[in-house]
């Protein structure tokens, strides 16, 4: 008996989905608003945090040593400096790399050419460019090297200077507008999908309501609650996946045309990361619509079964 | 088989339904009860549908109290009672056919029996060329006979029709009159509600009548207190 109600329960909802078609056309509408709001915030999401990452990663650290210091022992700070939990990555660029850097950077100032070349030897020493996994982290990093640690009482003799504290402002207040970014990326994401929920879930209980009456009448000839609730709860689930294939219909070509014209603008190829993460996207998309469906259906009912 | 026991029904708003009604009516009688508009006759058939519950006293469906019925039990019930409207209440977006086949389905009847007994009961009620038609587009006649052949498709132990004929012609209301008086021939209790005089001579049986709430007066008065 349960599949033949299941049966029954999924071609009556099919049925009054296709014979209210004016409804289920703006039902399928309103969902599909809903769900490429939700499709725009995940997207917007990556693209802050694509922005967020590619200044994350122009920040460092820069640990300049001595002219003499042995290499040797730099690059054995590099390794204990890598071994840190905070650190992403160290760089090491040679005093030869640097005073070549140099050179090309000045490559048509020849006056400071010409005073590099009478010093007669390289001005420059080692540099090691840490990276941390997170900006927060720079501090801490510092401290290893500038605090009473081991690795800086080692090192203290062949360590320049830190610049770390020149830039602390710098990243003090890049962290502050990172946190913020992120902050109001999710309130944003938050109150624009809540605002699309209610717009959805007054929509559907709209299309119940003007329903109502056949509800009463579906009770009064015998039908129990479940009986009169489930072909609704098809009709919610069929507005569900109508508005996802609807929502990706718009949104492939739309990231395909930014894939190919805004990669440079935005830092991330939006079709790429869009088809990537189909499943996790678009999946959590569709099963955010479903669900919609679903729940707005199932509520509105309620309303009107008390007969 | 049906029994209220000092019933009254007062709404919100302070009018009065019904005011102390005690009546009775039997296995297999065709009751007919009149009154003009206000009477409180549909508020009687709702309370005996379990549509709303009386403000004081008990509403009996074979001695039991149906408001102390569940919701399950309520639609148990319901499937033992056929109800036919004036205004005929059919699923507008539902063919005359799957009308009928949704009381069947709620039922709980498979399908074998709906593919079966809808036709027939379509034929019975003189609607086999409607059946793929939905209500609107059904004369008033046409819309009350499909209603009455989905109130009996389940075979009903107790049809109830409130103003059946309010909205149609002298020739439906006669064959409305007569699909009823055929289906009390059946054995099923059939409890008519109108305000037409007319119709109560055609009728004839056991008549209750009705004013302001109150039973004014009952063919049978043996089994009624006035």
């Amino acid at each position: 008996m349960f599949w033949i109600r299941l049966k029954r329960v999924i071609k009556s909802g099919w049925i009054n989905f296709r014979r209210n078609s004016v409804v289920s056309y703006a039902a399928i509408l309103v969902t599909t608003i809903t769900l490429a709001v939700v499709t725009g915030l995940f997207l917007f999401q990556a693209v802050l945090n694509t922005a967020i990452v590619n200044v994350e990663n122009k920040v460092d650290i820069a640990v300049y040593f001595t002219v003499n210091a042995p290499e040797d022992q730099i690059l054995a700070l590099e390794t204990d400096l890598e071994k840190l939990p905070e650190v992403a990555s160290v760089q090491y660029i040679s005093a030869d790399q640097q005073v070549l850097a140099f050179r090309d950077r000045h490559s048509n100032d020849y006056l400071t050419l010409e005073a590099l070349d009478e010093l007669g030897n390289n001005p420059f020493g080692g540099l090691l460019q840490i990276t941390a996994k997170d900006p927060s982290q720079y501090e801490a990093i510092a401290q290893v090297l500038e605090g009473n640690t081991t690795i800086a009482q080692t090192n203290s003799q062949i360590i320049d200077r830190i610049n770390y504290s020149q830039n602390k402002t710098v990243i003090d207040q890049l962290n502050s507008l990172i946190f913020n970014a992120r902050r109001i990326g999710l309130v944003l994401t938050l109150v624009l999908a809540l605002v699309s929920i209610i717009i959805m879930y007054t929509t559907i209980r709209l299309t119940i309501y003007m329903a109502r009456d056949e509800i009463g009448i579906m009770r009064l000839v015998g039908a129990s609650g479940a009986y009169v609730r489930a072909p609704f709860l098809v009709q919610g689930i069929l507005y569900g996946a109508f508005a996802w294939l609807l929502t990706n219909i718009v949104f492939l070509p739309l990231t395909y045309l930014a894939g190919t014209k805004l990669t440079t603008l935005l830092g991330i190829n939006l079709f790429s990361y869009y088809t990537s993460h189909f499943f996790s996207v678009s999946g959590l998309v569709l099963v955010i619509g479903l669900l919609l469906g679903m729940i707005s259906s199932l509520l509105a009912v309620r309303r009107y079964l008390n007969v | 088989m049906i029994k209220f026991v000092n019933v009254s029904k007062a709404y919100p708003n302070g009018s009065v339904a019904l005011e102390d009604v005690n009546l009775e009516i039997e296995k297999g009688e065709f009751v007919t009860i009149v009154g003009p508009s206000g009477a409180g006759k549909t508020t009687l058939n709702k309370l005996m549908l379990a549509e709303e519950e009386p403000t004081e006293g008990t509403v009996l469906f074979e001695n039991t109290d149906i408001n102390t019925f569940n919701n399950a039990q309520t639609t148990r019930l319901r499937r033992r009672i056929g109800m036919v409207f004036q205004e005929f209440r059919l699923l507008p977006n539902k063919t005359a056919y799957e009308n009928i086949a949704f009381a069947m389905e709620a039922a709980g009847k498979s399908d074998e029996e709906i593919v079966s007994d809808v036709p027939h009961v379509l034929q019975l009620v003189d609607l086999a060329d409607r059946m793929f038609h939905f209500p609107n587009q059904l004369s008033g006649g046409e819309k009350q006979r499909l209603a009455i052949a989905r109130a009996i498709i389940n075979q009903p132990e107790v049809l109830i029709a409130d103003e059946p004929t309010g909205n149609l012609d002298m020739h439906n209301t006669s064959e409305v009159i007569e699909i009823l008086k055929k289906i009390n021939d059946l054995g099923t209790t059939v409890v008519l509600t109108t305000h037409d005089q007319q119709l109560i001579k055609a009728v004839g049986q056991r008549i209750i009548s009705m004013e302001r709430g109150r039973i004014v007066g009952d063919d049978n008065k043996a089994r009624t207190t006035v």
